[in-house]
């Protein structure tokens, strides 16, 4: 048994037991932020807060929510929507927050690439980010599937149907897996079991990950700190001297608690703004109007398409013959996990000062734009075309970035 | 200087708190209620006109087993009676209230007895032999000529509540 | 400050380039523009006489054979056949004409006597010349003006029509026959009574599907269940849809309705009581959270101000 002696405050006991006056040096008051930074360096706190409003709102609908294919149309979108007190409330906030969770996890995750924060230190950083982007991505599906709609039933549908791409002639026949498609839906079609299933992950399993992931994120970033608009390397010992002395001006760096949170609450305000704007009065981009028809397994809808967070992945899918198209696709998903390790550059600066890599990250940009656009369009005509060049430039980026980051200063 | 940015950040919380916490609050309670079909379910209707006497009828309400008993000219008048259509009925909830048990009706004997403990109460609801500590307990009603509305408290009930019997 | 604006500016460009692409665009090419009519029915001839609404009642009871099919409730007038066994002999149940002077255009209304499937544009379904009758008859006339005579029918539907109709009852009225609503409690047989026996329950359900096998076997398939339909189409889709079905679907057994504007504006809004009851609620409060949001944003900036002062 450790030493204690008798404590002279709340404040010295908890100390003793819980370190609680460390830990909020550490984690807050002299977590040392660089000042020379953004609004984009606000959007960790604004994907933390929406990720708390979709969980909050979520528990709210899981109080009502059954998950039966008999039973779960009606209970969303009638005792949700018109029985349960703000019943309505929760679920607008649930479906615009799924979607604008994509919108900055984007914004984010580019600024990431713009700035070079996903190299020299920061590895774990991205690669953990990029964690947390999968198995969001497995959250909203997951989360898609439960009001049963037609979108529900048919992109589940579509989706699986997508293991059914393994042939037998891949690999040595190894890849060959008959009724795989039926036994990740548990029948033969999207049923009852498929929906449970989707219910269990969704509400359990998946948050349960993310929040983990969450963590790792946090962890991952408290060593090397944040990355500056320069890509400077800052000697955080020295700067936070010069605050810790009071010479806050000239210091190159700025407590987490209170200063960075002001800014981070200021941006989040900002954007709490659009977000309720969406919620009240502009929610049908969020809330698909095809979704609203009871899901028909005999009917399918004249256009089917994912949400439009998964649309570039979609096009990259959509052009190619059945195999080529799930190559092309599962590249897609692993392309941005090797990041780090595909620049060959020691540099960690805005792309604007990276010669070639500027070109690289705006063509990247505009590239997942075209993609995404496309995967909405139907696959006719001018717009396969376009998808088919978008597609294949956005495997030749990559395939190519090791070679634009070895010579991006020669430009 | 530290104390102008104490009070900002403490205004922001505060305002926060307030404006947008407690309606917040507010919505999450609202959530928690009894939704409008329940609450609505919770008045039954009962026609009264084709009961036979000393014959006990039960019906549903809110979940609960309800006894109505038609008494007949020789059974004793109670002030626990509901008049209704010129006849006089025993209503009560039929849950023994010593642990709960739904006791049966013995017409022979008018009354009725509890298997549970063996508690007996009369064809009035009062509790007469056994563990029962109280007389069968008479939900809100109301009566409309020859129905009564069990979950609708009544001027009958009203009264009933103000002698304490109800 | 500056800087961070440009910045601001470039993420907000995307973004919008972004949302247009997905949204407004895509739609605009996934789904054609179809421009309505306002409900003038411009294809439908033109009844220039001036009705008579007494001799109208006489013609609708007597040599225009109206009351042979129709009820007319608002005249004491019972329909001749219950709905199941109306369902049973025409494959539709003939709607009470109570308020059809009110809810329906009188010009819409003058053709659908004279030629039913015409007024209804489902000629396609029911073609004479291949000795498929529509249901109803069209009125060859009483032996005088037959256009007066049509006039005279439609002036007296419009007489007894009730000047306030709820947005239930236009609803019942033009679409219930074939839309059940269970949001509203509504099936093909009217308002779904509640039962306390449960073998009346059961009772009553059979009925319904009975009605329904029927029903689908005259439409072709079972029209759908409208209870949340004003969420799942836009607003301009339902109006141009109901004013003229085939502009969207074309082949579609679903006859034209004939609604007014105003009529439309009646279903609208049931449709709206079921689909969206929340919609007052949302904009009664949604002011309320922006201006919060506005207020916090403002006390934040202030905040902010205030702790990066020294730095």
């Amino acid at each position: 048994m450790a030493h204690f002696e008798k404590a002279n405050s709340i404040q010295e006991w908890l100390d003793q037991r819980l370190a609680v006056t460390t830990v909020k040096k550490v984690m807050a008051l002299e977590y040392w932020i660089p000042k020379n930074i953004n609004f984009l360096w606000a959007m960790g706190m604004v994907l933390a807060v929406t990720f708390a409003l979709l969980t909050i709102s979520g528990i709210f609908l899981l109080m009502y929510y059954k998950p039966d294919t008999g039973l779960a149309f009606d209970s969303v979108n009638y005792t949700i929507m018109s029985e349960v007190g703000f019943g309505w409330l929760w679920r607008h906030i649930h479906g615009v927050a799924a979607s604008l969770v994509f919108l900055v996890i984007y914004i984010h995750m580019f600024t990431g690439i713009y700035y070079g924060s996903y190299k020299k230190g920061r590895e774990m950083i991205w690669l953990s980010g990029m964690l947390l982007f999968v198995v969001f991505s497995a959250e909203a599906f997951s989360g898609y599937m439960l009001p049963w709609g037609q979108m529900s039933y048919w992109a589940g549908m579509v989706i699986t149907n997508l293991f059914e791409g393994f042939s037998p002639d891949i690999a040595g026949g190894i890849m060959n897996a008959p009724g795989l498609v039926e036994w990740i839906r548990g029948d033969y079609v999207p049923g009852d079991a498929f929906l449970t299933r989707f219910f269990m992950l969704h509400v359990l399993l998946l948050p349960l990950v993310i929040i983990g992931l969450i963590g790792l994120h946090f962890a991952a970033l408290r060593i090397p700190h944040v990355n500056n608009q320069d890509g400077e390397e800052i000697d955080y010992d020295e700067a936070a001297k010069l605050y810790k002395e009071g010479k806050t001006k000239e210091s190159k760096v700025i407590p987490f608690q209170p200063v960075f949170l002001s800014k981070d609450v200021f941006v989040l305000g900002v954007y709490l703004i659009l977000f309720f704007y969406l919620v009240f009065y502009h929610f049908n981009f969020a809330m698909d109007p095809v979704n609203f028809d009871p899901a028909d397994g005999l009917k399918t809808p004249a256009h089917i398409y994912p949400e439009w967070y998964f649309l570039w992945s979609y096009e990259i899918l959509r052009p190619f013959p059945k195999d080529p198209g799930l190559i092309a696709f599962g590249f897609a998903q692993v392309a941005f996990f090797l990041l780090p390790f595909l620049d060959k550059s020691d540099t960690v600066a805005p792309a604007n000062r990276r010669g070639l890599f500027k070109y690289w990250f705006w063509i990247m940009l505009v590239d997942m734009i075209v993609l995404t656009v496309m995967g909405k369009l139907p696959p006719t005509g001018i717009w396969n075309h376009i998808g088919l060049v978008a597609a294949v430039v956005f495997i030749a980026l990559f395939v190519a970035l090791p070679w634009v980051t070895k010579n991006e200063n020669k430009a | 200087m530290s104390n102008r940015r104490d009070f900002m950040g403490l205004a922001l919380g505060g305002f926060t708190a307030l404006a947008g916490g407690l309606p917040a609050l507010y919505a999450m309670k609202r959530s928690w209620d009894p939704l409008p079909s329940v609450k609505a379910a919770g008045f039954t209707e009962v026609d009264l006109s084709a009961i036979p006497e000393n014959e006990l009828v039960t019906e549903k309400w809110r979940g609960k087993p309800i006894f109505i008993l038609k008494k007949s000219a020789d059974m004793p008048q109670d002030e626990r009676d509901v008049v209704a259509g010129g006849a006089r009925y025993h209503v009560s909830i039929g849950l023994c209230t010593h642990l709960g048990c739904i006791p049966a009706y013995f017409p022979g004997e008018t009354k009725f007895k509890c298997a549970c403990h063996g508690g007996e109460f009369d064809a009035s609801g009062k509790n007469t032999f056994g563990p029962p500590p109280k007389p069968l307990v008479i939900p809100p009603f109301k009566v409309n000529g020859n129905t009564i509305v069990l979950g609708e408290a009544g001027p009958e009930y009203l009264e009933m509540q103000k002698s304490g019997i109800a | 400050m500056k800087k961070e604006l440009q910045i601001l500016a470039v993420v907000v460009i995307f973004t919008a380039i972004l949302y247009i692409g997905v949204e407004p665009f895509a739609h605009s090419q996934m789904h054609k523009h179809v421009d309505g009519d306002n409900f003038s029915y411009s294809d439908l001839k033109e009844n220039t006489k001036q009705g008579n609404a007494e001799n109208g009642k006489a013609l609708v009871m007597g040599a225009g054979a109206c009351t042979g099919c129709h009820g007319i409730e608002a005249i004491g007038h019972k329909a001749p056949m219950d709905a199941a066994t109306a369902v049973g002999a025409y494959g539709v149940n003939p709607p009470d004409l109570s308020t059809a002077g009110a809810l329906y255009d009188a010009k819409f209304l003058a053709n659908l006597i004279e030629n039913p499937a015409h007024a209804l544009k489902v000629e396609h379904k029911f073609d004479p010349a291949k000795g498929k009758m529509h249901p109803m008859t069209g009125f060859y006339g009483a032996g005088g003006d037959k256009a007066q005579e049509i006039a005279d029918m439609v002036a007296f539907l419009k007489s007894i029509a009730p000047s306030e109709i709820t947005p239930k009852q236009a609803y019942l009225d033009a679409c219930g026959r074939c839309h059940a609503n269970r949001y509203g409690k509504i099936d093909q047989l009217g308002e779904t009574p509640k039962f306390k026996k449960e073998t009346d329950t059961l009772k009553h359900k059979v009925a319904v599907l009975e009605y329904q096998d029927k029903l689908k076997a005259y439409m072709g398939k079972l029209p759908p269940d409208l209870s949340i339909i004003i969420r799942a189409r836009s607003e301009h889709f339902l109006e141009t849809f109901v004013e003229n079905p085939q502009s969207h679907l074309e082949g579609t057994s679903m006859p034209r309705v004939g609604l007014t504007h105003d009529g439309f504006e009646k279903v609208k809004a049931y449709l709206t009581e079921t689909g969206d009851p929340s919609k007052k609620h949302r904009e009664a409060i949604g002011p309320w959270v922006l201006l919060f949001t506005l207020v916090f944003t403002v006390l934040a900036y202030l905040w902010k101000k205030q702790e990066w002062r020294d730095h």
